[in-house]
């Protein structure tokens, strides 16, 4: 495989010609956004987690998403109350695919929608009785409950409701933590921001006022998973091997989670982030706090895991340090199967990525595991941060785009013709209907798992799935 | 004659309700049907014409009955002096909420179900700031076309004052909306006369009244009643009845107003010799100390 993409495209002057529809000003602004990777970067070079420019129709979230739909949703065994008008609830309702196993409306709740249903009223008159009333009826109807988050819609902020004191109030009455979160989602630049907001709220409403579970019995081997949501199993395809290299996962942050787990998360060894994005917050507030190291990994791919599982494997002693080269040979027959069927079908397709705050740059070498390329990637609401870690993962002349307009999108894959896109459920009919095969990489096109062994054969068929369908050969326009 | 809008805006505390009710009630007497809404979520703008504060607000009633959908208007407008129709927004407590939205709910509702058909006059009372966009409500689109600031010689109602005029020269190109003129409530304050009518002059409007200080006001609020009702024949109710007469006669017109900058208004207080400028101040200071240092 080439050390470059891209070669012998004038990336660069394709840039230029798409930002030339801007008026200057906005065309100055979108071009500190965008850049072609240099040999031997240690950086993007673009900016990033700046405000997006109205009208351009940006792909972002806001920060109402980012707590209610990434970090708190999954909390399986806690109600998260969209509170405020219906809309945003109703919308987010079940968006994200975070699996969980349990019995819902009994003992979790993660398919269910929970509003206050704003009225005129509750914005004129504000919205904390109506807030009591909610939680009361919570704690009536669903007895086994085991905590409430309140998840702030804009008109929150706006009329200056006191969820704090609503929360003290009913905690103490109902002996069920209650969690308020200010995630408005006028606050801040995209769903970072949520992000960040509900990862303090743990800390300061989880951390500082409940306990670990009694009983609870620590191991030398007590790690935990921060940042895996679960998208259609993905946590489980990452805890398996954990479990089999010898350690023993205390906690899921969020897929599949409990309250519980989040409690006992200060107990853990080590923290293992896959999303650095969303959950670095709470994983410098424990290393801070109580001491305990963490490290990012990567489980997309056989490259990358393997990668990841001896460094995890090294944090502890020999026998783990063993078990992950076992772990690791035991997969590598599966693993050859599926390169073996794949990789003549994919080898040499060209990807471009557009997705949130990780995958832009984690699941890149599972695609070159299979022989694909990355010929564009980019981040909806990174942080400089990310855009560091990610020349590691991408090649030379790797067109880079932050939170890229639908404009540009469309132009730069028009121009650059690759043979799949990688992005989301707002993107997908754009470019199939350009003839493009795509697919969904936040809810893995309601496929999944696509973390761990398991997941990257899925990965594999997927991908395979959408770039060889024959139907993109009979995509002929009539006219 | 068509229907005419108007509005008293103001600092808070000016006197905004009392002058309104009393110039509304000297109205009745051109033969003018009036519509009082008060946009105040204390919902005291309609006290000395109903004889008590209104208990029946629109935004507490709807919170009662689910929504403001299931609210006639029978429920919310009362009958006050000679007929004068009366209507109070209402709002939440202090501290909660968004009154805002309140008065743009309520004005909705009003305009919907017909409350201002069969009436000469609409006026709005609006509580001391234009603090949000619900409260610019009234001088939006086809609300509003005549403002009439309250103020005095105090400095902080000067300030208010120029404040409502650049809140209405905002909605004067979109909505129509005019300055009529601006109403002095004595205070007894220095050259108040003079520098009202320079800053009428300045914000391009007229001093359309000056109203002199009479206790009699107070005797007549304490018993809930506007002074033309309470001592008709007094020269406070002749008072009032000038302005009604000037308001009346002004037919509906009124100027875009010219707001000043911060600057040109503390200016203007130095001219007057209200506000001391720097080198004054210093060179007083100046002179304490050279006494003191004499002594």
């Amino acid at each position: 495989m080439s050390l470059s993409v891209n070669e012998g495209v004038d990336v660069k002057g394709l840039v230029d010609k798409v930002l030339e529809a801007y008026p200057e000003k906005s065309r100055k602004r979108r071009a500190k956004h965008i850049n072609v990777l240099e040999a031997e970067a240690k950086d993007c070079g673009v900016k990033s987690n700046i405000k997006s420019i109205p009208g351009v129709m940006t792909i972002r979230g806001c920060a109402y998403a980012g707590s209610k739909g990434v970090v708190w949703g999954p909390i399986k065994d806690m109600i998260h109350i969209s509170h405020g008008p219906v809309g945003c609830g109703y919308y987010s309702w079940s968006g994200r695919r975070n699996y969980y196993v349990g019995d819902t409306g009994v003992d979790s709740w993660g398919t269910m929608h929970f509003t206050s249903d704003f009225q005129e009223k509750d914005i004129v008159f504000g919205g904390d009785k109506k807030l009591h009333k909610v939680i009361e009826e919570i704690n009536e109807l669903f007895p086994l409950v085991n905590g409430i988050s309140i998840q702030s819609e804009c008109p929150i902020g706006l009329i200056g409701d006191d969820i704090e004191a609503v929360a003290r109030a009913k905690s103490a009455e109902i002996g069920k933590p209650i969690i308020p979160v200010r995630c408005e989602g006028f606050r801040g630049v995209s769903q970072s921001l949520g992000h960040h907001i509900a990862n303090d709220t743990i800390r300061d409403w989880i951390f500082e006022k409940t306990e670990p579970k009694e009983g609870f019995v620590s191991t030398p081997y007590d790690v935990t998973i921060i940042g895996d949501y679960n998208i259609g199993g993905d946590a489980w395809a990452s805890r398996i091997l954990l479990e089999e290299i010898g350690l023993r996962v205390v906690a899921q942050w969020s897929g599949d989670g409990t309250l519980a787990e989040l409690e006992n998360t200060p107990k853990a060894k080590v923290n293992l982030i896959h999303c650095y994005r969303s959950m670095n917050y709470i994983a410098r507030h424990m290393e801070e706090k109580f001491g305990i190291p963490w490290m990012e990994y990567n489980f997309f791919g056989p490259s990358q895991i393997a990668e990841s599982l001896r460094k995890i494997a090294a944090l502890f002693d020999d026998k783990i340090k063993e078990n992950a080269e076992k772990v690791i040979a035991k997969y590598q027959p599966m693993v050859d199967a599926v390169i073996a069927k794949y990789k003549p079908r994919l080898e040499g397709k060209k990807v471009m990525i557009y997705v949130g705050g990780l995958r832009p740059r984690h699941v890149v070498d599972a695609y070159h595991d299979l022989g694909m390329e990355i010929v564009g990637t980019g981040y909806e609401f990174a942080h400089n941060d990310d855009y560091q870690r990610t020349p590691h993962y991408v090649k030379e002349g790797t067109l880079i785009y932050d939170d890229v307009t639908a404009f540009e999108l469309e132009k730069f894959v028009e121009a650059i013709r690759p043979d799949l896109v990688a992005s989301g459920i707002k993107e997908k009919y754009v470019f199939q209907k350009m003839g493009l095969p795509f697919r969904q990489m936040h809810s893995w096109d309601y496929s999944g798992p696509y973390h761990g062994y398991d997941g990257f054969a899925i990965f594999a068929r997927d991908m395979d799935l959408a770039i060889n369908n024959p139907v993109w050969g009979i995509m002929k326009a009539p006219f | 004659m068509s229907l005419r809008q108007i509005a008293f805006y103001g600092k808070g505390g000016i006197g905004k309700s009392t002058t309104s009710q009393n110039t509304l009630a000297a109205l009745v007497e051109l033969d003018q049907k009036i519509l009082i809404v008060g946009c105040d979520p204390k919902a005291d703008s309609t006290r000395l014409i109903l004889h008590a504060k209104a208990q029946d607000t629109v935004l507490h009633l709807a919170a009662e009955a689910g929504s403001v959908e299931d609210l006639e208007l029978e429920d919310v407008l009362k009958i006050g002096y000679k007929g004068i129709k009366c209507v109070e927004s209402g709002g939440p407590e202090p501290g909660v909420g968004c009154a805002g939205r309140g008065v743009i709910t309520s004005i909705n509702f009003l305009e919907e179900n017909g409350a201002y058909d069969d009436v000469d006059y609409v006026s709005y009372d609006v509580l001391g700031d234009v603090v949000c966009g619900g409260f610019a409500m009234p001088i939006r689109e086809n609300k509003a076309q005549e403002i009439y600031i309250v103020m005095s010689g105090e400095m902080m109602a000067l300030y208010a004052a120029n404040n409502i005029a650049k809140g209405i020269l905002k909605y004067a190109h979109s909505g129509g909306v005019r300055l009529g003129g601006l109403i002095c409530n004595e205070r007894q304050t220095d050259k108040e006369i003079d520098l009202a009518s320079a800053l009428a002059a300045r914000l391009g409007t007229q001093l359309i009244h000056f109203v002199p200080r009479d206790n009699i006001v107070q005797h007549a609020e304490l018993r809930r009643m506007t002074v033309i009702e309470y001592a008709p024949d007094s020269q406070q109710a002749q008072e009032y009845r000038a302005l009604a007469n000037k308001v009346h006669n002004n037919k509906g017109k009124g100027t875009i107003p010219t707001p000043i900058t911060m600057e040109e208004l503390e200016e203007m207080l130095m001219d007057f010799g209200i506000m001391k400028s720097e080198e004054q101040q210093l060179a007083e200071l100046a002179a304490k100390e050279a006494a003191k240092a004499g002594a």
